[in-house]
């Protein structure tokens, strides 16, 4: 495709932006391919972040915007990575681009299409807490700014019928003969920066999730507290939309468990939901809120910090002790914590009116594949294995190939971007390598 | 159409962002859109759901084109974070950037007055006919090329400072190493085992001194400190001293990778006053050398002297050294007994769980204490006491011990403050060196050309260092990579004929960017306008009123001002 040195990142969330705009920045081609219709990633759905409680998405977006049109990327969003070949310094790889139905060049985003198309279905991005369209944008600040069609629900895809984004489309965008697409590019470095998923917690039946309306996960509850979420950013409980007296989070659902999720910390959760007990308190100072933890890890620069504040400015109440259950009553679908508090080493009983489980925070459910795509080892629990967790942190078990940030272990935001600019300076030397014939010219007397 | 300078007859275009319900949930932006109608010059007023969407962003560019505007006056949030991305519209429709101003109803109305939205609409609409009033004596400025010296200092010789210099080094940047002591390696030459994996210190250094000693792009200068930083990004004139000799150095930037000392804890738990309590870093000594007897009972206490008021942040990697050195005792003396008390266990993240699982596993004994019960250490006999209560038993334990070994935390090193202040950056409030932005730019510092990593930012063990190092490598690439940046255009413009020359301005300037200077007419302030960063500081301060800032001249403050109060 192109003859300057370039380098494939593969995810497009915070770390992959990064990457991607340092490399692109000391003039390097950058292809950056994002699965979904977006990039942004996880960064994109939460609310507020910490210990700054700057508004996520309006710290992302000026970012995501930057590397979408800065002249030396080229995102392939709503990509695949399919199939790799050659080694450092020149790789050969194939992606797949997904037909989004709609002319990417004549599309401008408007939201037309979306709103006479007659096919309601469950939002992913909100969890389910509100519909979107069968054609959509997945949120406000999508980059690129492009409708997509999901080919399982819309009715002409599946029934032959409707059309009907096709006749309000001034723009005359919509294409429904694309096929998928294969492109491929050489690179001289790969990055990976595939990032998370999240643990569903219903194995962990203990805590009724999936079963009792108003327990949630802490990834629905950034949804839920956030102004362009479902409800507006008004904090009320699912079951009937009143607002909580008294909000419950439960923290290591399914991390340091060796029973049913994952033997280690997933390093994020003390600090976010200390973040969101303040955001319940701002919203609504009246509401009572009780954290529940096992250690309270908040090691990372000014988090220490910020959990005293949250104690000391904000009254935000801290439980040591796993609850060994919750239990709902079915009329006024209020939950009943069943803990043992280990500090009074009491057991005890609360009420809370919404609960909200801080997951584990899982490899991504893509890097399995992508580890078999690339010839890449996978650790026992599926994150990318890294060469040396002491000295080389930021490479893979094939040369050339880097990764940063989630995907090799959990990480918050600060060390997944202070990673991201690290696996551009990875990237950078073996292009700079490549373009000398070797890696060790540089060196004296090789 | 030709490129908008602002000579023209103003004629401004306002928009006013909603930012979904951020600021429309509380703002009356429509109220204010038609206000803003009503303002001198005001051609053109809309709203946006969002302005900074690409949709937005469209919307600002067609006004131009279609209204012939050449002010621009977006209403939204901080132009910390969306200022660059307004201009680059505005530019890319021909209106010079320095013709754009952003008004921040988010973060001055509707947030901090959401109780109160009809006043939060009155004070937006203020704010607003504030920027209008200045944007109708806005002025085109440009900003000029400057080039960048391909090379770099790093200053610190630890295994951040050595990786950051490989890794520009094999990026084709010539590398000055510096380094403080008569040795490279840092706080790795004091430790025995590192984690995760228990490899050596001296065996992980020893490859990267080979190859910062052998790479032909790095000069290492050891027993050499930094004197004196002259300049700007790309051209820094860099003073060192080694040995009583100085030298100078050219660089295009800068990187502090100076590391940490860590506290040693005087009088705290009968440090210094008992036999038998050490640091955990005279314990790794000890385990390096081989000096360490069979002890019959070690009792390891952390946050010695972190998490009090004095001191409230969390030092990150005791917990997880303590646990590791905890291994080591076990594995050759598996007989003697290992308490670590403890407050909160920072086994954080991949790999640092089981190694936590693995010494409870190994018989190490984990002992909870609260802050408001601190353990207290007293000797008895030739053994020393160590009381804790344990709130998980809800006992008052006695623990025997003949080694009390404390955790102490990171702290600044006297000679980081006296960097900060050479380096003109700042420090965070735990005296750490503090980055531009904590988690979107947490290896710049907000002055251009200087990058930080490693301890010197914060506590961070030995992957968290290399991981910033490689990441500071690649953000002082950019600027030398390119060759050149853009400086600063809001710069000062002295009036030779009313400048006295008195140098208060000179003396004032943070960045050495003013002198007074002879000249023909006397003596007169100049500026060096590459290492101006526009601060201001001159200009508000000369007596004599000769310095006028670019972009904020007192014709724009004034008509600001007088439009805050024409209400």
């Amino acid at each position: 495709m192109d003859e300057k040195p370039s380098v494939l990142v593969i995810g497009g969330g915070v770390a992959g932006i990064q990457v991607s705009t340092d490399l692109a920045n000391r003039g390097l081609q950058v292809y950056l391919v994002e699965k979904l219709t977006s990039i942004g990633g996880r960064m994109a759905q939460f609310d507020k972040t910490y210990p700054t409680l700057d508004c996520s998405i309006c710290i992302l977006a000026p970012k995501m915007i930057d590397c979408f049109r800065h002249p030396n990327i080229k995102v392939l969003s709503y990509s695949e990575v399919k199939k790799v070949s050659g080694k450092a310094g020149d790789f050969t790889v194939e992606v797949l681009r997904k037909p989004r139905y709609v002319d990417e060049a004549r599309c401008t985003g408007c939201g037309q299409c979306a709103e006479k198309c007659p096919k309601k279905i469950p939002n992913e991005w909100e969890f389910s807490m509100a519909d979107r369209k069968a054609i959509y944008m997945p949120f406000p600040q999508a980059v690129p700014r492009l409708m997509t069609i999901d080919p399982q629900n819309c009715l002409y895809l599946t029934k032959g019928i409707c059309r009907v984004c096709e006749k309000f489309c001034q723009a005359k965008a919509i294409d429904f003969s694309q096929k998928p697409e294969t492109v491929k590019i050489r690179v001289a470095s790969i990055v990976l920066a595939t990032g998370f998923d999240m643990l569903n917690p219903s194995k962990i039946t203990e805590y009724g999730y999936g079963k009792y309306k108003n327990v949630i996960t802490s990834l629905e509850f950034e949804r839920l507290i956030c102004a362009s979420g479902p409800t507006g950013g008004h904090l009320v409980r699912p079951s009937d939309h009143a607002k909580p007296k008294r909000v419950a989070f439960i923290l290591c659902v399914g991390s340091r468990d060796v029973k049913e999720g994952m033997m280690y910390c997933s390093n994020v959760c003390c600090l976010y939901s200390a973040k969101d007990a303040i955001l319940v308190k701002e919203h609504e100072p009246d509401v009572d809120v009780v954290i529940f933890y096992t250690d309270l890890r908040a090691y990372s620069k000014g988090s220490r910090e910020f959990i005293d504040r949250a104690i000391s400015d904000y009254g935000i109440k801290y439980v040591r002790g796993r609850p060994g259950e919750v239990r709902e009553d079915p009329d006024i679908k209020s939950l009943t914590i069943w803990y043992e508090d280990t500090l009074s080493r009491k057991v005890e009983k609360l009420q809370a009116d919404l609960v909200v489980l801080s997951t584990a925070c899982v490899p991504s459910s893509d890097a399995q594949e992508l580890a078999k795509t690339l010839g890449l080892e996978l650790d026992e629990y599926g994150f990318f294995r890294v060469a040396d967790p002491l000295y080389a942190p930021l490479d893979t078990t094939v040369p050339g190939v880097y990764a940063c940030g989630f995907c090799t272990g959990p990480k918050d935001i600060s060390d997944s971007v202070a990673q991201a600019s690290g696996v551009a300076a990875k990237a950078a030397e073996v292009v700079v390598a490549a373009s000398k014939g070797s890696k060790t010219a540089g060196m004296k007397g090789g | 159409m030709g490129e908008v300078t602002g000579e023209e007859k103003p004629r401004i275009g306002v928009f006013v962002c909603h930012c979904g319900t951020n600021i429309g949930g509380i703002v009356k932006v429509p109220e204010v859109v038609e206000y803003a109608k009503t303002l001198p010059d005001v051609v053109f007023a809309d709203q946006n759901l969002y302005t900074c969407s690409e949709e937005g962003l469209a919307a600002i560019k067609l006004a131009v084109k279609e209204h012939n505007l050449n002010r621009v006056v977006v209403a939204s949030c901080s132009p910390r974070t969306h200022e660059p991305l307004f201009r680059a519209a505005c530019e890319s429709v021909g209106v010079n950037k320095y013709l754009f101003d952003l008004v921040n109803i988010r973060d001055h109305c509707s947030w901090v007055h959401m109780r109160e939205p009809g006043k939060a609409t009155e004070k937006a609409k203020d704010l607003v006919r504030m920027a209008v009033a200045r944007a109708r004596y806005l002025e085109a400025q440009q900003e000029t090329k400057v080039s960048i010296t391909k090379s770099a200092v790093v200053i610190g010789g630890g295994v951040a400072g050595m990786t950051t210099a490989v890794s520009l080094a094999d990026q084709g940047f010539d590398v000055t190493l510096v380094e403080k002591e008569a040795e490279l390696g840092g706080l790795l030459n004091h430790l025995h085992l590192l984690y995760p994996g228990m490899k050596s210190a001296s065996e992980t250094l020893a490859p990267i001194k080979r190859m910062v000693e052998e790479h032909s792009r790095i000069k290492v200068m050891t027993s050499t400190t930094l004197k004196s930083v002259k300049g700007f990004v790309g051209n820094f004139d860099v003073a060192l001293q080694s040995d009583g000799e100085e030298s100078q150095l050219k660089v295009g930037t800068i990187i502090v990778a100076t590391g940490a000392a860590v506290l040693q804890p005087k009088g705290l738990y009968g440090y210094g006053e008992l036999r038998g309590v050490i640091t955990q870093l005279e314990l790794e000594e000890m385990l390096r050398s081989g000096k360490l007897r069979k002890p019959k009972s070690v009792v390891m206490i952390l946050c010695a002297g972190s998490r009090i008021p004095e001191r409230p942040y969390c030092s990150r990697v005791c917990c997880m050294n303590a646990i590791k050195n905890a291994l080591v005792i076990k594995e050759k003396y598996p007989d003697s007994n290992v308490y670590i008390l403890y407050r909160d266990i920072q086994a954080y993240g991949r790999n640092y769980e089981e190694y936590y699982r693995q010494a409870r596993e190994e018989g190490v004994t984990f002992v909870m204490f609260l802050k408001e019960k601190l353990p207290e250490v007293s000797p008895e006999g030739r053994e020393i006491k160590v009381s804790v209560y344990d709130p998980l038993l809800g006992e008052q334990l006695d623990l025997k011990a003949d080694l009390v070994v404390l955790s102490t935390p990171f702290v600044q090193r006297e000679t980081g403050k006296e960097l900060s202040q050479t380096l003109r950056v700042p420090l965070s409030p735990d005296g750490f060196f503090m980055e531009a932005h904590a988690k979107l730019r947490p290896v710049d510092f907000a002055t251009e050309g200087i990058f930080l990593c490693g301890t010197a930012r914060g506590p961070a063990d030995v992957p968290e260092s290399v991981g910033q190092a490689f990441g500071a490598a690649a953000r002082a690439a950019i600027p030398m990579a390119l060759g050149q940046v853009m400086a600063e255009a809001v710069t000062p413009m002295v009036d030779v004929d009313i400048c006295v020359g008195c140098g208060l301005c000179e003396r004032l300037c943070p960045y050495g960017a003013i002198k007074v200077e002879k000249t023909p007419k006397g003596k007169k302030a100049s500026v060096a306008e590459a290492a101006c960063k526009g601060c201001g500081v001159c200009g508000g301060s000369c007596p004599n009123q000769a310095i006028t800032m670019r972009h904020f001249t007192n014709k724009q403050i004034l008509a600001q001002v007088e439009a805050a109060f024409a209400r």
